[in-house]
């Protein structure tokens, strides 16, 4: 007797899915539930521990200062470098469209930062372009103007290393945001501009407005939710262009600059405090990311 | 002059001088990895290096506290073994959701789908606990394997496959072969240009990430190559010259890449940039 045709289905799914569940089940979901374990526990240097403490890890992620603080540096980073990405990059990507010749060229240049890593940008922001040095670039210009040079870094008070960290970003993720506008622009039916030319819409900024604008939406909304969610994970630049041999100043700390410190630092890992830590990150994204998916599902039922 | 003259004019010196700016640190790499350590912050600075520093190559691969020959291998290594591993792995998925009838099929793409509502970086902390109970610090399979599960190339790669043509996977069937066979010898082959768009993405963000392999390659002989940058950069008093051209080297892997598969790369782009 043969096996079933049903039965051969189901046994090949799984073939053909298992090796992925597995690793899934192992990298993805063994983690998370080992964070909620240790985010009871007292875990300082160790990943078995013995002393339950309950919630007293979240009570003081959610009290003490820097948690929080970290929080209130990814807000204000957001709100830096979300709405200069989305304009800038829209801009670039209605220019480039705009263009008869060298357009594959320049294309190529806003799209080529892409292929450098943040430590390789933050690199040449940190030591070239913002150096704290007299003849530092951005200080020789400020040089050519009279002004004296800046500690870009260093300079807190007003808080100088934000445009060093939101330029860095720009610079390497401007064209990544350019691809996914020219892909949408090209994607605009021509008749609509016609249809604008004959309703008598002046070219330029009306049809942009009324034609092109309302038809990215959909591309916008990715747009901004991409960049919100990168956001929330930075860490390369923060830790390469803050922290130096001396370690990393008390201030500028995102999420997941906040968190390394705190568990993987070399202060003594606290695990314990760090799983509490990563749980309260991950219900926060996962709520942002939920009340997209139903923003999305109430979008179309809109347009339906 | 009429206003569409001065708008063309206004619209390319905006272009002219935003592409200065985004080439002016692929310029500076270059000027100041061969420049000498002086003249990179010295006063009377010239647009190229006065004499060129040829022998800053020899420098930077003989670094007594950084093996960075030994980090380019590693990144190599690592950058290869994940994609190749996660395109084997992430398409069967894909397509095994997209195609083979299965009651619970629906269930488990829910149970896949949930995970991607937390980006893997903000784990970090629990992953790290997993690989290093695992005994995989500063080994090759801590910095290789986790990556290789990722939900969301499964979830690109499903949406895929349920747009390939049935016809073509029918006739297979008729012929006589498996589901396996099906997929080897129909499916693949036909889809080359999407396997090489995931790959290209795999390749740039296996060789630039940091996170990850910052606190999985602890010891310096596994450190890939940006950790040997971070090292270099946080150093005390780094040596700037070598800095800059090691993170030249560093860059030009991913720039030929660029050169030479941008087709693939925009669409790995767009599809993972609208699709998620």
């Amino acid at each position: 007797m043969s096996v079933s045709r049903k039965t051969r289905d189901t046994l090949a799914f799984w073939g053909f899915v298992g090796p992925f569940l597995i690793g899934l089940a192992v990298f993805a979901y063994l983690p998370m539930g080992w964070s909620v374990y240790l985010s009871f526990f007292d875990a300082r240097n160790t990943v078995t521990p013995s002393v339950f403490v309950g919630l007293d890890n979240y009570a003081h992620m959610l009290t003490d200062g820097p948690f929080l603080a970290s929080l209130g540096t990814f807000s204000v980073f957001a709100l830096a470098i979300v709405p200069l990405t989305f304009v800038l990059s829209l801009a670039l990507a209605v220019g480039v469209h705009q263009l008869r010749f060298a357009r594959a060229f320049f294309r190529s240049v806003f799209f080529l930062p892409f292929a450098c890593s943040y430590v390789v940008a933050s690199l040449v922001w940190k030591t070239s372009l913002f150096s704290g040095v007299r003849y530092g670039l951005a200080n020789t210009v400020l040089g050519l103007f009279g002004a004296d040079p800046v500690a870009w870094t260093g300079t807190v008070d007003p808080p100088l290393y934000w445009i060093v960290l939101v330029t860095a970003r720009l610079w390497l993720q401007l064209g990544f945001y350019m691809i996914l506008f020219l892909a949408a622009l090209q994607r605009i039916p021509g008749r609509l501009y016609e249809a604008a030319w004959l309703d008598g819409a002046k070219p330029g900024w009306q049809v942009f407005r009324h034609i092109t604008l309302p038809q990215l939406r959909a591309t916008s909304v990715a747009v901004l939710l991409l960049n919100l969610i990168n956001a929330y994970q930075a860490f390369d630049e923060f830790y390469n262009i803050m922290g130096d041999s001396r370690g990393y100043p008390p201030f500028a700390r995102p999420p997941l600059v906040y968190l390394y410190y705190t568990s993987l630092g070399s202060g003594g890992q606290d695990l314990g405090r760090g799983s509490a830590g990563a749980v309260l990150l991950a219900l926060l994204i996962a709520l942002v990311t939920l009340v997209q998916g139903r923003l999305f599902r109430f979008d179309r039922g809109a347009l339906s | 002059m009429n206003g569409a003259v001065v708008k063309a004019v206004l619209r390319w010196t905006a272009l002219i001088v935003a592409a200065a700016l985004f080439l002016l640190p692929f310029y500076l790499l270059l000027r100041n990895g061969l420049a000498s350590r002086a003249e990179i912050t010295a006063p009377d600075w010239t647009l190229w290096p006065r004499q060129v520093h040829w022998e800053n190559f020899a420098r930077l691969f003989s670094l007594e506290d950084v093996p960075f020959a030994r980090s380019l291998l590693n990144s190599a290594v690592v950058a290869t073994l994940q994609t190749l591993g996660l395109l084997v792995i992430c398409s069967l998925a894909g397509y095994g959701f997209a195609r083979i009838p299965y009651r619970h099929s629906k269930t488990v793409f829910y149970a896949v789908l949930a995970t991607l509502m937390i980006p893997t970086s903000v784990t970090f902390v629990p992953s790290f606990v997993v690989v290093s109970s695992l005994g995989w610090l500063s080994d090759l399979r801590g910095l290789v394997i986790p990556g290789l599960f990722s939900a969301f190339s499964v979830f690109l790669f499903r949406q895929y496959f349920l747009d390939f043509p049935r016809e073509l996977e029918e006739a297979g069937r008729v012929d006589g072969l498996t589901r396996w066979g099906v997929f080897r010898r129909i499916v693949v082959p036909n889809s080359r240009g999407f396997f090489a768009a995931i790959a290209v993405i795999s390749v740039i963000g296996s060789w630039n990430a940091f996170l990850w392999p910052l606190i999985i390659a602890q010891s310096p002989d596994s450190w890939t190559v940006q950790v040997a940058l971070s090292g270099l950069l946080t150093s005390q008093n780094p040596q700037l010259n070598l800095l800059f051209l090691a993170a030249a080297v560093s860059i030009l892997p991913i720039v030929l890449l660029f050169a030479f598969l941008q087709r693939y790369l925009v669409r790995g782009v767009t599809e993972s940039g609208l699709k998620g």
